[in-house]
């Protein structure tokens, strides 16, 4: 474990250029350190800078802040509990495991907390269309979510391998009156929806707000999301401050490009006895090359607007990422999750399909909860840490998402025919 | 310093005429037929030559040109057989510029300074960089010019006059207006706004104004030619690389030729220009 207390303080003796607060970043430019930044087509780039200008006017607008609870706690539900998994824990044998519960949300994901304020702010921007684009098509459900409640019209791209396997959200999309566009270009998952939606945007930037539905993009979305995120890690050290007068051990969120666990990190950052750990989605295992954890397998470049690690080849063409997880299913990071890496603030690590698959079971039958896909990687990795940590420690999981939407998938890799 | 995007511009001032720019990616459909290809595009009247370097993730392209970066990829293509390939071309061609274009990712792989060094020492002129505005011009666009390249800048009808002069200001070569809100191969603009955004540009600055996006035909060429210093073809060039492929991917014969043809037929376009404009002037 990386002792980062000594950044936290400002000690005169340390050099110059270490931080004395984990919370400052984004710089002017967009960066965390050299990673983040404005990579964008020059068409974009105009409109990039008046959705900075315009979430800053917002963010100091207590108006802006009012709407914001409004919907946060009439619509979404929120606070989401923080749940002390008692049997859980007693199955593990370590640390006590608090859950945050954010698959309670409308909509049954941490996604909704994004959507509100983007679609606020696209509202306060004049804008009349929305896209976005989705992988697991938590963030699609989302996205169209709110585009009905605000009555604007909605696009989501969703690559067609996502579509075969995600059947649930897809219908639950249209239902909501959005349009799902199948996107058939290279991997046909979430990168290439990234792309695809960029493309709508770029054409369609005038009356058009796209909504991104993680800690990526060019600067200033990755800021943006992990503000509109944070309200996790907020509720969640209040939470456990009540339930146990002190601050968490250890946090544990799953990372696709890193909006459940920036927003469930950010809170903490300053509090360095908190450990935090980031589970990548490992797929067949990083050894075979067929995975998605971009921080333990890749290297930094530049994607998608921003600076950061990425899965790609010697000649910086981006790889396939590869998970059970359509979520999970992205070759980047959000830029932040980079530098704290970079600065071992924080620890990355992965767990396979296999071993998600394992920790999916095992929640639904010790706690009654069908967690998604996703945060099944987080709670895998739970599951060696939890004893490593041991019983007078506490760990809060971020369950950022109900499994009902995975119930085909998995049930077709246990070779039950639904 | 003049470079030979410089020279060729003011050539073609002297000539008259505006200059037609062919967009072709490197190793489309393979090393060989793309090189052989690209050889004689100056002689069917390509007056700048704009080599795609392929990516897996061309964001601001249309189907045409990424299906085309795709072609190149598969069939083995990387930033060394690039550069190659400008060094190769250079060895019978010392005129004719040679522009790279893609995206950040495959240089900041290879190196910012030895990819300067090494694109330098191959013959080529110019970079376009689409996803690198002047907000990250630290990245590449400084060291490039300071290395002697031409750094040419896209700007599109989103860049207003408020913003036109930070994209110009470390622009060199030319300028490439992008003259539709959208990725390439998709819409055209109408005669009327290229007239009026190229004009609008040459209140900001002297540079040449190249104007691209949507160009398809000789007639759409000619009245382009008519208004800026260059039209720059892409898409139409490499749906012609598309149509001459078999069900394997493999070039069937006529391959170069349908190709030049289109190219000849442009640059029929571009010349057609020349004359309505002496006469104007
Ligand atoms: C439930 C759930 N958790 C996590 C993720 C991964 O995204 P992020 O890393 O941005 O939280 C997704 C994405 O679809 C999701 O649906």
């Amino acid at each position: 474990m990386v002792d980062c207390a000594p950044f936290a303080r400002p000690v005169t003796s340390k050099p110059v250029n270490k931080p004395n607060t984990f919370r400052a970043g984004p710089d002017e430019h967009g960066r965390f350190g050299v990673f983040g930044g404005r990579f964008v087509a020059e068409t974009l780039m105009p409109l990039i800078l008046a959705v900075e200008q315009a979430y800053n006017e917002a963010k100091d607008d207590p108006k802006f802040a009012e709407q914001m609870d409004y919907y946060r706690k009439h619509y979404i539900g929120r606070p989401s509990p923080l749940y002390l998994a008692e049997r859980l824990t007693q199955e593990l044998g370590g640390a006590k495991i608090y859950l945050k519960r954010e698959e309670l949300n409308h909509t049954g994901s941490h996604k909704v907390n994004n959507c509100i304020g983007q679609i606020l702010l696209a509202k306060r921007m004049g804008k009349t269309r929305i896209i976005a684009e989705t992988g697991a098509g938590q963030h699609g459900v989302a996205t169209a979510t709110v585009a009905a409640l605000f009555n604007l019209p909605c696009t989501v791209y969703m690559g067609e391998v996502d579509i075969a396997r995600q059947q649930p959200n897809v219908f639950r999309m249209r239902l909501l009156g959005a349009e799902v566009v199948p996107v058939k270009s290279g991997t046909r998952t979430l990168k290439d929806a990234m792309n695809e939606a960029l493309r709508d945007w770029v054409a369609n930037v005038e009356d058009t707000f796209y909504i991104i539905g993680t800690v990526a993009g060019p600067h200033p979305y990755p800021a943006m999301v992990r503000d509109f995120q944070s309200v996790i890690g907020e509720e969640a050290k209040q939470q456990h401050h009540e339930a146990e007068g002190r601050l968490p051990d250890a946090l544990v969120a799953c990372i696709g490009g890193g909006s459940n666990a920036m927003g469930l990190f950010h809170p903490f950052l300053d509090d360095t006895s908190v450990e935090i750990y980031g589970v990548e989605a490992a797929g067949d295992g990083v050894e075979t090359g067929r995975h998605a954890a971009s921080i333990t397998g890749g290297r930094p470049g530049v994607l998608h607007g921003n600076r950061t690690y990425l899965l790609q080849d010697a000649d910086g063409q981006i790889s396939d990422a590869h998970s059970i997880s359509a979520g999970l299913d992205y070759p980047g990071i959000g830029p932040e999750h980079s530098w704290l890496h970079e600065i071992g603030r924080a620890q990355y690590v992965s767990a396979t399909d296999q071993e998600a698959l394992d920790a999916f079971q095992l929640l639904a039958r010790v706690e009654g909860i069908i967690p998604a896909l996703e945060p099944a990687h987080a709670l895998a990795y739970l599951k060696k840490l939890a004893p490593k940590l041991g019983k007078n420690k506490t760990v809060i999981l971020n369950l950022s998402g109900r499994g009902d939407k995975d119930i085909f998938a998995v049930a077709e890799r246990l070779g039950t025919k639904l | 310093m003049t470079t030979r995007i410089e020279r060729r511009f003011a050539d073609l001032k002297a000539e008259g005429r505006a200059g037609l720019v062919v967009f072709v990616t490197a190793g489309d459909p393979d090393y060989a037929s793309a090189l052989d290809l690209v050889k004689a595009l100056p002689g069917a009247g390509a007056d700048v030559i704009e080599l795609g370097m392929p990516f897996t993730d061309p964001m601001a392209d249309g189907p045409a040109i990424q299906a085309s970066s795709l072609r190149a990829l598969k069939s083995g293509q990387t930033m060394k057989k690039t550069l190659a390939f400008v060094t190769e071309f250079r060895a019978s061609d010392q005129k004719t510029p040679i522009v790279l274009m893609g995206y950040y990712n495959p240089i900041y792989s290879y190196g910012v300074e030895a990819f300067l060094k090494d694109a330098l020492a191959a013959g080529v002129d110019g970079l376009i960089i689409v996803d690198l505005p002047p907000e990250e011009d630290t990245e590449l666009c400084l060291p490039a010019l300071e290395a002697g390249l031409n750094f040419i800048r896209l700007a599109t009808p989103t860049t207003d006059d408020q913003r036109l002069p930070k994209v110009l200001t470390n622009t060199s070569g030319f300028v490439y207006y992008v003259s539709i809100m959208g990725i390439t191969g998709t819409k055209s603009a109408s005669d009327a706004d290229i007239a009026k955004a190229v004009q609008r540009l040459k209140r900001h600055t002297d540079l040449p104004v190249a104007v691209g996006f949507g160009i398809k035909s000789a007639e759409q060429a000619r009245a382009v030619a008519q208004e800026a210093d260059a039209a720059v073809v892409g898409s139409a060039v490499v749906s012609r690389i598309a149509d001459s492929l078999d069900a394997n991917g493999k070039p069937k014969a006529g391959l170069k030729e349908h190709v030049l043809e289109l190219v000849r037929d442009l640059a029929g376009g571009v010349r057609a220009a020349a004359k309505q404009r002496s006469a104007v002037a």
